[in-house]
């Protein structure tokens, strides 16, 4: 079974990303960049199925302009046995991430795709369930464990009232939550060896996938401040404070 | 005129308020109608509390042995097949909603906007990005269908009184059996909801144990709180996961939010920031929750908790 895995690259989580006075984007100009970090998990839990033999490959994907080959390579020396860079200079959105996935699903007939759940920088949520649909293909997202047997996988999800389990039938996609497991470290030899690991570049336009980057965004604006309160000294005062708010 | 279909929540026969909280961010678009459909195997008590929410319509059911549990994959092609007599398709920003909304959306080819905390007109919306770190204001195509999850942190549950129509909806689709429910472990027990409690109580890294972590347990049952936790307190598995608050686990709104023992960093602080009053308790005078905090005690929470516990 092949392993289909999305890295996209994303503003690192470190980063405190400021809006543009103008209110024309966020300055990200320079920032540091990495995998999303949902991704990583995903990609962690393709290489323990393939490690521990319920897989035989497993594809990095990235979607974005040439500067995304960094993070194909960071998976690749994660593990990955190749990558794929589908070039395009346009940031496209979820619908159209989809189409693509759905696009290279068709090509690499893999048996799970594995993808994050959210992106850290659109906050999304969006592109396995859209690809799940697309490829009419059972989803099972916000995945804390995935278990492969023969055909069918069976995934823990995590959900508002607690923890769901579901069992989908292959081939099917999976979204990854943050507890699923801790991705492992990038060693120097894995870097090296990674080097002779096959990439792919292929170009967008020749895919020949419908735009879906139907939303345009008209305004950037910081988040409203919170004003600043008051310290109290001690528990009679903290009681206190809350009486004159009526909440005690 | 826009024609608003909400998909409703809900679980053993209980609407959610998310469901409520939609109604709401509906209303905001002016002259709407709202239409609510209820996909259950027994829709007929779910049904009857929807039409009792203000400003609904009509209610509409999908009764169906296979809507038993709400999967996605066979929720969404029932919804796309009365979706076309719709301008916008609603539902929740909680983990039904997140599941289940983009699958809708692909399947009509339409976008979806996540989050959506603001209404400006029929197709333009605010909704948070980076964590919250930055507000976007979107537009919509106005020739398409818009399918939109609701940040229910940032509406009021719409109130009762309402008297909508109730209508068995025919469709006839075909349904997916390559998913298949197997359980549902739930946590929180008898304790409030967490997204739909008056006051909350979290703890964070600072509790140091699992066993420590009684203690906001404690409090959040003298308060009848609900009870949270921040990432780091989830992943040291001091809290199970059901009870993160935050960019990647709950977004919510309380009253009255005390956070004992939380640094404050932004993914949390994202997931708070719509609470009425913020109170925090740390011992790093200079923790970020401060800066939010409209009532900041610094010092030992082993020794203020216990004291505060005596003190209510």
């Amino acid at each position: 079974m092949k392993i289909l895995v999305g890295l996209k690259r994303v503003v690192d989580y470190t980063v405190r990303v400021q809006v543009k006075p103008d209110g024309s984007g966020v300055a990200i100009d320079g920032v540091k960049m990495s995998i999303n970090p949902f991704d990583e998990i995903a990609l962690e839990e393709a290489l323990r199925l393939r490690d521990a033999g319920k897989a035989t490959e497993v594809v990095v994907v990235s979607i974005g302009q040439q500067s995304s080959m960094q993070q194909i390579d960071s998976g690749l020396a994660m593990g990955a046995n190749r990558g794929i860079l589908v070039k395009t200079d346009k940031a496209i959105q979820p619908l159209t991430a989809a189409r693509i996935f759905a696009k290279l699903v068709e090509k690499e007939r893999p048996g799970l795709v594995i993808l994050g759940k959210q992106a850290i920088d659109d906050d999304a949520n969006q592109t396995a369930q859209m690809l799940a649909a697309l490829i009419d293909r059972p989803q099972a997202t916000f995945a804390s464990k995935v278990e492969i047997d023969g055909n069918l996988a069976r995934v823990t999800r995590e959900v508002d009232v607690g923890l769901e389990t579901l069992e989908v039938e292959l081939p099917a996609v999976i979204s990854v939550d943050l507890r699923l497991n801790t991705p492992r470290f990038i060693k120097l030899p894995d870097i090296m060896k990674a080097k002779s690991k096959p990439r792919e570049t292929l170009e967008l336009a020749s895919l020949g996938v419908e735009s879906g980057d139907h939303l345009t965004v008209t305004h950037y604006a910081p988040p409203a401040k919170r004003q600043k309160g008051v310290m109290v000294k001690d528990v009679p005062e903290l009681i206190a404070a809350l009486k004159a708010k009526g909440l005690l | 005129m826009s024609r608003i279909l909400i998909i409703a929540e809900h679980l053993n026969g209980q609407l959610n308020q998310s469901t409520a909280k939609c109604v709401s961010c509906a209303s905001k678009i002016s002259g709407a109608s709202i239409d609510i459909v209820v996909l259950a195997a027994q829709p007929a008590p779910i049904a009857a509390q929807a039409a009792s929410i203000a400003g609904v319509t009509r209610v509409r059911t999908i009764a169906n042995p296979a809507n038993e549990h709400a999967i996605a994959a066979v929720y969404a092609p029932q919804v796309c097949a009365i979706a076309g007599e719709y301008t916008h398709v609603f539902g929740p920003s909680t983990t039904f909603g997140k599941d289940l909304m983009p699958r809708i959306a692909a399947l009509l080819g339409a976008s979806q906007l996540s989050d959506v905390m603001a209404v400006d007109d029929a197709h333009s919306f605010k909704r948070p990005i980076y964590a919250g770190n930055a507000i976007i204001t979107v537009k919509a195509p106005t020739d398409q269908l818009v399918v939109a999850t609701v940040r229910t942190a940032s509406f009021p549950a719409a109130g009762a009184g309402g008297s909508a129509n109730i209508e068995a909806a025919q469709v006839d689709v075909q349904l997916p059996t390559h998913t298949r429910y197997v359980h549902l472990q739930q946590g929180g027990g008898d304790r409030p909801d967490l997204q739909t409690a008056r006051f909350v109580v979290s703890g964070g890294r600072a509790l140091g144990s699992a066993d420590a972590f009684k203690l906001i347990y404690d409090l959040g049952d003298k308060l009848k709180a609900g009870v949270g936790a921040s990432r780091a307190a989830v992943d040291s598995g001091y809290a199970p996961n059901d009870m993160q608050v935050g960019q990647t686990g709950k977004i919510i709104a309380p009253e009255l939010y005390v956070a004992i023992g939380i640094s404050g960093a932004i993914q949390h602080l994202t997931g708070i920031k719509d609470a009425g009053t913020i109170v925090a308790i740390n011992k790093d005078a200079e923790a970020p929750i401060f800066e939010v905090a409209d009532i900041g005690l610094v010092g030992d929470l082993f020794k203020l908790v216990p004291e505060l516990m005596r003190a209510l």
